[in-house]
C-alpha cells in the first residue's frame, strides 16, 4: 500500500501505539480485568443464590441492569448516528474521530445486552428465545433489532478497516507474528485497485445509511419495552422519539471524552483539533435543546393532566425527599450545562465541554434510572406490605460490582481494540489534506 | 414453618417415591395411587380395589396400599395450553361480606405449597378516596380477556387458554420478570431463591394446571385452581372463605357457587350491580366484584385482631385517612 506523506505522517505517529503494549497498559488492563473478575463473582452469587442478591423484588422487578442496558444502547449511537450521519453528508472533519465513534458504537453494543441477560432469572433457558418465539413481544422485536444492528455496526466498522489493516499489513512493523498474520487476514487481499477501492466505497456507503434507520429502530423497540405497558410514566407515545434523542445525546457526550482522553494520551493535539470538540460541541447543543424539549413536553403534559396514577410517578419525582433532587440533577447536568458551555464563546474550551459531557453522561444515566424505577415503586393497588425492599428499590453490591464490571469491560475492550488498530484511521485520508486536516470543515469528498 | 411440617405426611412422600416403581396407571385410579413397595409396612384391610395397569390388565389392590393423593389431575402439556373445551371460567367477589378473615390467603398457600410471604391472593384494604368508606379488597389474578401479561411474553410461557385462564408455564419461562412489569395490578410473584416445598412435591411432576412445584428464577400467580375444576371441585380459597365471598364458575353454564349457595352469574352481577376493577385499563378481567353496599361486617373487624405484622401493611389507611 503505498501512503501519501501526510497517511505516513499520522501513521508515525500512532506506531508505537499499536506496536506496544507497554507497563502501563497493561497496569490498566489488569485494573480493568480486577473489576471484570469482582463482577464476575457477583454474577455467580446471583446464579447460584437467585436474585434475591439483588435489589430487585415482586414491584421494582428491573432496577439497575435495565438502567445499564438502556445506557450502553444508548452510547452505542456515538459510531451509528454521528459517524453514519456525518459519512454521508461527506463532512471532512469527521474523519479523525470516526474510529473512535465506531468502536464505542460495537463495543457498547456488546455490553448492553448483557444488562438484560443479568435480569433474566433463567440464564439457562435463553434458548428458548429462538425456539420458542412470540412476535407479539416487544423483548423478541428487541432480540431482533440488536442482532441486527449489532452485526451492521461490525461491517460498518471492519469496511473503515481494511484498508488500514491492508497498511499495517504492509508497512513491516515490529510486532509479533500472529498480529502480522492476524492483519493479513483481515485485510482480506486489499491491494488498493480501483475496483476493490470501489466496492469499499459503495459497500461503506450503504451501511452508513443503513446504520441510522437501524439504530434508530433499536432504541424505539427498547422504548417500547416500557412504552407498550399500562404504567404511569412509561405508557407515553413520545416514548420512540424521547429515547433515541437521549440516545444519540449521549453518545456524543462519549464521543467527546474518548477523544479528549485519547488526544490527551497519545498527544494527538494536530488530528484532534480544539475544533472537532467545538463541532461536536454544537451537535451535543443541539441535541441538549432537542432533549430538554422533549424532557419538557412529557413531564409538562402528565403533570397538568394530572390523572391518579400518572400523578403519583410526578410526585416522586418533583419531590425532594423522594427523586426529587435526582431528578433536577438530571435538568440541570443533563440539560442546561451542556448547552450554556458551548453556547457562552467563553466556556467553549476542549476542557470544559468534555467536563460538560461528562456531567451530561452521568445525568443520562440517573435519568435512565428515574424512568424505570419510580414506575414500578407506584404500583396501581396500594402496596400495603410491610417489607421495606419491596416498597422500595435500593441496589445492592451485586448490582453495582456487575455495573462497574460492564464498565470496565468497556474500557478494557476499547484498551485492546486501540493497541490493535489505530485510533485515527490512516486509509481515509486522500492526497487533498496535506495541511491541517480535520480543520476544514464541508469541503466536500471527491 | 408449621405449614410445611403438615404437608410433609409420610403418606404422600411414600406416594410419590413408589407410584413410579408400581406403575400403575393413574388415568384409571383418578385420585388414587398404589403404595406397594412401602418401606413401612402397611397391614392390609381386606377391601379390594380394581385398577388398571399400564398393560390394559385388571388388578386387585387391597385399599391400604392405597393413598389420596392431590393434585393428580395432571393433564398433557398440550391440553393444559388449550384448556378446558366449552368452558369460560368467571370469579365473582362479594366486597359487602369480606372482613379480612384471611382464610382464602392461607387455603391458597396450602393448596400450592407457598410459604407465608408468597401470596398469590392478596387482601388489600381500599379507600378510593378521602372521604369513601375504606373496604375490604381481595385480589386473586384477574385472568384478563386481554391480557397485557401475555402480550409482552417472549416465549410463550404464559397463555391465555380458550376457558379463559391465564396460565404460565414454568419449565418455559425465562424469568425476564416482563410481564410482572406489564401486570396493572401486580399480581404476578416471582421466586427470587430457590422455592423451598416438601421433597415429594419438589419431585412431583409439573404442570402449569397446578403451579407444582415451584421453580427458582419464573414467575408465578393465582391459577384459577384448574386442576380442582377437572375435579368439580372449587378453589381452595373459595372452599376455605366462611362468608361465601367468592362465587366461582362456569359463564357459558351462567353458574356460580361459593360452596353454600349456586346462582345464575347474570343475575348476580345484574342485581349487585358488579364491576370490574380498572374496567378502563381495557383489559377485560375475568373477575367481577359486588360493590361494598349493606356490608356484613364494619371493617373494623378485619384489622383489630391481625398479628401485628399484618396489621402495619393498612395502618396508613386505618388511622390516617386516604394514602
Amino acid at each position: 500500500m503505498e501512503l501519501n506523506q501526510y497517511q505516513k505522517d499520522i501513521f508515525e505517529k500512532q506506531k508505537p501505539v499499536i506496536e506496544t503494549y507497554g507497563k502501563k497498559t497493561w497496569g490498566w488492563t489488569i485494573f480493568f480485568l480486577l473489576w471484570i473478575l469482582v463482577g464476575g463473582y457477583a454474577l455467580y452469587l446471583q446464579v447460584a443464590d437467585g436474585h434475591i442478591v439483588t435489589g430487585m423484588r415482586d414491584n421494582v422487578v428491573w432496577g439497575l441492569y435495565i438502567a445499564n442496558f438502556i445506557f450502553f444502547i444508548g452510547i452505542s449511537y456515538a459510531g451509528a448516528v454521528i459517524s453514519g450521519l456525518l459519512h454521508i453528508l461527506h463532512v471532512e472533519w469527521r474523519k479523525p474521530i470516526i474510529r473512535i465513534a465506531e468502536i464505542i458504537t460495537v463495543i457498547a453494543t456488546m455490553i448492553g445486552p448483557v444488562f438484560i441477560l443479568l435480569c433474566v432469572g433463567r440464564l439457562d433457558r435463553l434458548h428458548h428465545l429462538f425456539l420458542y418465539p412470540r412476535l407479539q413481544s416487544p423483548i423478541t422485536w428487541d432480540v431482533l433489532a440488536i442482532t441486527t444492528y449489532f452485526t451492521g455496526s461490525v461491517i460498518f466498522l471492519y469496511l473503515a478497516l481494511i484498508k488500514d489493516f491492508a497498511i499495517y499489513r504492509d508497512a513491516k512493523l515490529n510486532i509479533p507474528k500472529w498480529k502480522q498474520k492476524l492483519y493479513s487476514i483481515l485485510a482480506i487481499g486489499y491491494r488498493g485497485t480501483p475496483s476493490q477501492k470501489r466496492h469499499i466505497k459503495i459497500s461503506t456507503d450503504l451501511m452508513a445509511i443503513m446504520i441510522i434507520p437501524l439504530a434508530i429502530i433499536v432504541h424505539s423497540v427498547l422504548s417500547w419495552i416500557f412504552g407498550m405497558t399500562l404504567r404511569p410514566g412509561w405508557h407515553s407515545s413520545i416514548f420512540g422519539p424521547y429515547f433515541v434523542l437521549a440516545a444519540i445525546y449521549s453518545g456524543t457526550g462519549v464521543l467527546i471524552m474518548a477523544m479528549w482522553v485519547y488526544r490527551k494520551m497519545y498527544k494527538l493535539n494536530s488530528l484532534l483539533t480544539d475544533q472537532h470538540f467545538v463541532y461536536l460541541g454544537y451537535i451535543m447543543m443541539v441535541l441538549g435543546a432537542a432533549y430538554g424539549y422533549f424532557t419538557f413536553s412529557e413531564y409538562l403534559t402528565a403533570w397538568f393532566g394530572s390523572a391518579k396514577w400518572d400523578n403519583e410517578v410526578i410526585e416522586k419525582l418533583f419531590t425532594l425527599e423522594y427523586y426529587g433532587g435526582w431528578f433536577l440533577f438530571t435538568n440541570i447536568a443533563g440539560i442546561l450545562l451542556p448547552i450554556l458551555v458551548v453556547a457562552i464563546p467563553f466556556t467553549r474550551k476542549p476542557g470544559l465541554i468534555t467536563i460538560a459531557s461528562f456531567f451530561m453522561v452521568i445525568a443520562l444515566w440517573v435519568k435512565r434510572y428515574l424512568i424505570i424505577v419510580p414506575t414500578l415503586e407506584s404500583t396501581l393497588l396500594p402496596m400495603q406490605d410491610t417489607r421495606p425492599e419491596y416498597i422500595k428499590y435500593s441496589a445492592t453490591w451485586v448490582e453495582w460490582a456487575l455495573t462497574f464490571a460492564g464498565i470496565a469491560t468497556f474500557f478494557l475492550l476499547f484498551t485492546l481494540l486501540s493497541k490493535f488498530v489505530t485510533i485515527i484511521p490512516i486509509s481515509e485520508f486522500g492526497d487533498k489534506e496535506k495541511t491541517a486536516a480535520g480543520t476544514t470543515a464541508s469541503v466536500k469528498e471527491n | 414453618m408449621k405449614q410445611q411440617e403438615e404437608i410433609n405426611d409420610n403418606s404422600r412422600r411414600d406416594f410419590i417415591k413408589t407410584a413410579a416403581i408400581a406403575g400403575i396407571a393413574t388415568a384409571a385410579c383418578g385420585s388414587l395411587a398404589c403404595s406397594c413397595s412401602s418401606k413401612k409396612p402397611v397391614q392390609p384391610v381386606g377391601e379390594k380395589v380394581k385398577l388398571l395397569s399400564p398393560e390394559g390388565e385388571i388388578v386387585e389392590i387391597d385399599s391400604a396400599y392405597l393413598n389420596h393423593q392431590e393434585h393428580m389431575a395432571i393433564v398433557s402439556k398440550l391440553e393444559a395450553r388449550e384448556g378446558m373445551a366449552g368452558k369460560k371460567f368467571v370469579m365473582v367477589v362479594d366486597l359487602s361480606r369480606c372482613k379480612n378473615a384471611r382464610k382464602c390467603v392461607s387455603a391458597c398457600q396450602k393448596w400450592h405449597y407457598r410459604p407465608q410471604e408468597t401470596e398469590w391472593l392478596t387482601v388489600k384494604l381500599m379507600k378510593d378516596s378521602d372521604k369513601a368508606a375504606p373496604y375490604w379488597f381481595p385480589k386473586q389474578c384477574f385472568h384478563c380477556d386481554n391480557p397485557p401479561c401475555v402480550k409482552v411474553c417472549p416465549v410463550d410461557a404464559t397463555f391465555k387458554r380458550q376457558d379463559g385462564l391465564v396460565l404460565i408455564d414454568n419449565e418455559r419461562c425465562i424469568g425476564c420478570k416482563f410481564c410482572m412489569a406489564a401486570c396493572p395490578y401486580s399480581t404476578r410473584v416471582f421466586n427470587w431463591t430457590d422455592p423451598v416445598m416438601p421433597e415429594a412435591i419438589a419431585n412431583q411432576q409439573y404442570s402449569p394446571e397446578t403451579g407444582i412445584p415451584a421453580r427458582v428464577g419464573t414467575v408465578e400467580k393465582c391459577d384459577f385452581c384448574p386442576d380442582r375444576s377437572r375435579e368439580g371441585l372449587l378453589p381452595p380459597c373459595v372452599e376455605a372463605c366462611p362468608n361465601g365471598v367468592f362465587y366461582f364458575g362456569d359463564e357459558n353454564e351462567d353458574t356460580v357457587s361459593n360452596g353454600d349457595e349456586t346462582v345464575s352469574f347474570t343475575q348476580l352481577i345484574k342485581d349487585r350491580a358488579a364491576y370490574r376493577f380498572q374496567e378502563e385499563l381495557g383489559t377485560k378481567p375475568r373477575v367481577y366484584y359486588l360493590p361494598p353496599k349493606d356490608r356484613q361486617f364494619p371493617v373494623e373487624r378485619g384489622y383489630e385482631n391481625l398479628p401485628d405484622q399484618l396489621k402495619a401493611r393498612f395502618r396508613d389507611v386505618m388511622e390516617g385517612g386516604a394514602e
